[in-house]
């Protein structure tokens, strides 16, 4: 089902066994069979797709690799919608530094992946171009907000794919579609064409079928860039150089509070399973305490809603995104075009946001929210002075139904709770797939390690990768 | 944090420039006051001492060179515009005329 690893296509591709144009039309001919009932995919250009890889320099690490990217990260020429009728004539002038890193490391952009909109929620759904369904059971939602990517790798359409993980939405959908998912440490690639959602949250962030191809696209995505002032100055090293060596001794910490009946029983046995393979490994499973596990969804809701409230701003009909026609006022210009772009969820936050930050509630909640959050990340500060990488769940059950309407947006919001403290204290983070029976849906394993340590985050990702692969 | 926490939805909408229908304003009233609710939850948390943590790393004077380097054409920033015309973006007229 899948359609195979970047490793095993740049074997193929330096061997001459396929040309890169042959390979933009093999990927392009399942695309077409596939993504009607998927719809991770909402555009295409397969002739710019072909253009690029006629020029592929088979000789870069990535020479000849088509890479799918969430509709978020911008690709000069082609439409950027952040899935919304707010930007649906929106076609980006630049490229996002994401995409020159991969275009300049011989990969082909091909592709731009469905995604909630602006990258609020967690199902997929909130997509103007309809919802993406679950590889594995298109019953299921493939997880958000990179619902496109995540569904198009794991569907055998993308080989690997760019997403976005301000809350989790790298490695949710990775966990939902059994794929590899992973945010590094924040800074470490730069935001800059990347839509802002919350910016002292964002980080882009590869969905892949394996930890070596994830290894593989940050070693080419990271580093500073002067055009993103947050871009971390700290030096990049080779993500892969770490991949098979054995983990005996490593420490790993379980959060006490993780191993909560909150848990669906997949999820739990999902985290017995890992223990006992970490073990097998010769890791030492240390039992570590997250104190403030309960308030992270508070804290993120607020800031996050903060942040975008105010980077939304700037759809205001004048410069860019959906104008609703007619002779108005300034004032009704804005309000009207913003009720038309904008989808619920995105007006919801933006309501949210607004609220915390409006006079008088400023203190009480966003002033707050930081404080906590500052309690949040040193509660790993003083974890990851005890152990060398924190285990986890990503999710607390496997894929909901689509359409499940059941759920309150404090429900779904509260799902996000062991995804969020990797993004407020800025730490990477990556889902790998634990083994399931088949037919079941996937669930992933979570590995979180202390700022800039993903190197170690790899190694230890890809030891329980290995041994479950036997 | 006040007792009992309500968002005016009506008058944050205001605030945002976000025109909102009666559905959305009743319904997005009952969604975020349970959130507020929710959050209320970050009271019980001691923070007198704890500085704010607006940024997840520290930043420090991140300023790049000041030299004047490659940016998008006139044309291309206009590009995406929904209305322009002589090289400017066009919006509603925003002064009364004077007569």
């Amino acid at each position: 089902m899948l359609f195979g690893t970047i490793s095993h296509w740049r074997k193929q591709l330096t061997s001459g066994a396929i040309s890169p144009v042959e390979l933009v039309d093999e990927l392009a001919a399942q695309m077409s069979a596939a993504n009607p009932a998927l719809n991770a995919y909402i555009s295409f250009d397969t002739e710019a797709a072909k253009t690029a890889a006629a020029q592929a320099d088979l000789s870069k690490p990535l020479g000849g690799i088509p890479v799918a990217v969430k509709d978020n990260i911008c690709i000069k020429g082609a439409p950027t919608r952040c899935a919304s009728r707010m930007l649906e004539n929106f076609v980006s002038p630049y490229d996002a530094t994401a995409v020159c890193k991969l275009r300049a490391a011989g990969a082909v952009p091909f592709g731009r992946t469905n995604m909630d909109e602006f990258a609020m929620g967690s199902a997929g759904e909130n997509s103007a171009f309809g919802a993406t369904h679950n590889p594995v059971n298109p019953a299921h939602v493939p997880g958000g907000s990179s619902s496109g990517s995540a569904a198009a790798v794991a569907g055998g359409i993308a080989i690997a794919a760019l997403g976005s993980d301000t809350g989790g939405s790298i490695r949710q959908p990775a966990s939902h579609c059994g794929i590899v998912g992973m945010k590094p440490t924040y800074g470490r690639i730069s935001r800059y064409g990347l839509v802002a959602f919350a910016s002292s949250l964002d980080q882009i962030g590869p969905l892949t079928q394996n930890t070596e191809d994830a290894a593989t696209l940050l070693n080419v995505l990271c580093g500073h860039d002067t055009k993103d002032s947050t871009s971390s100055t700290h030096a990049t090293e080779d993500f892969s150089a770490l991949l098979g060596h054995d983990i005996k001794g490593l420490r790993i910490g379980l959060p006490k509070e993780y191993l909560s009946s909150g848990n669906s029983p997949e999820v739990a046995a999902a985290l017995d399973k890992a223990v006992k393979t970490l073990t097998n490994l010769g890791a030492e499973i240390v039992e570590v305490s997250l104190p403030h596990a309960e308030a992270v969804v508070s804290a993120y809701y607020i800031i996050a809603c903060a942040e975008a409230s105010s980077n939304l701003s700037r759809f205001d009909g004048i410069r860019y995104g959906y104008r609703t026609p007619g002779n108005m006022s300034l004032d009704d210009l804005y309000s009207k075009s913003r009720e038309t772009g904008f989808g619920p969820e995105v007006k919801r936050r933006i309501i949210l946001g607004t609220y915390v930050l409006s006079s008088g509630f400023y203190d009480a909640y966003y002033a707050k929210a930081q404080k906590v959050r500052a309690l949040v990340a040193q509660d790993f500060a003083d974890a990851f002075a005890k152990v060398d990488l924190i285990l986890g769940p990503v999710a607390p059950t496997p894929a909901p139904k689509l359409h499940d309407t059941s759920l309150t947006p404090l429900q779904v919001y509260l799902s996000d709770i062991y995804t969020i403290p990797a993004n407020l204290a800025g730490l990477p983070g990556i889902s790998i797939p634990c083994p399931q029976a088949e037919g079941a849906l996937p669930v992933g394993i979570q590995l979180l390690a202390p700022h800039f340590a993903e190197a170690r985050l790899l190694q230890a990702a890809h030891a329980m990768e290995s041994e479950w692969a036997k | 944090m006040a007792d009992q926490p309500t968002i005016d939805v009506a008058y944050i909408a205001g605030l945002a420039k976000l025109e909102l229908t009666a559905e959305e304003t009743e319904r997005f009233s009952q969604d975020l006051n349970q959130v507020l609710a929710h959050v209320q939850q970050l009271e019980q948390w001691d923070t007198a001492n704890t500085e704010p943590m607006y940024h997840p790393l520290p930043v420090f004077d991140a300023l790049r060179a000041d030299e004047p380097g490659e940016s998008l054409s006139n044309e291309a920033a206009l590009a995406n515009a929904p209305a322009q015309g002589e090289g400017q973006f066009r919006v509603p007229k925003v002064v009364e005329s004077a007569h």
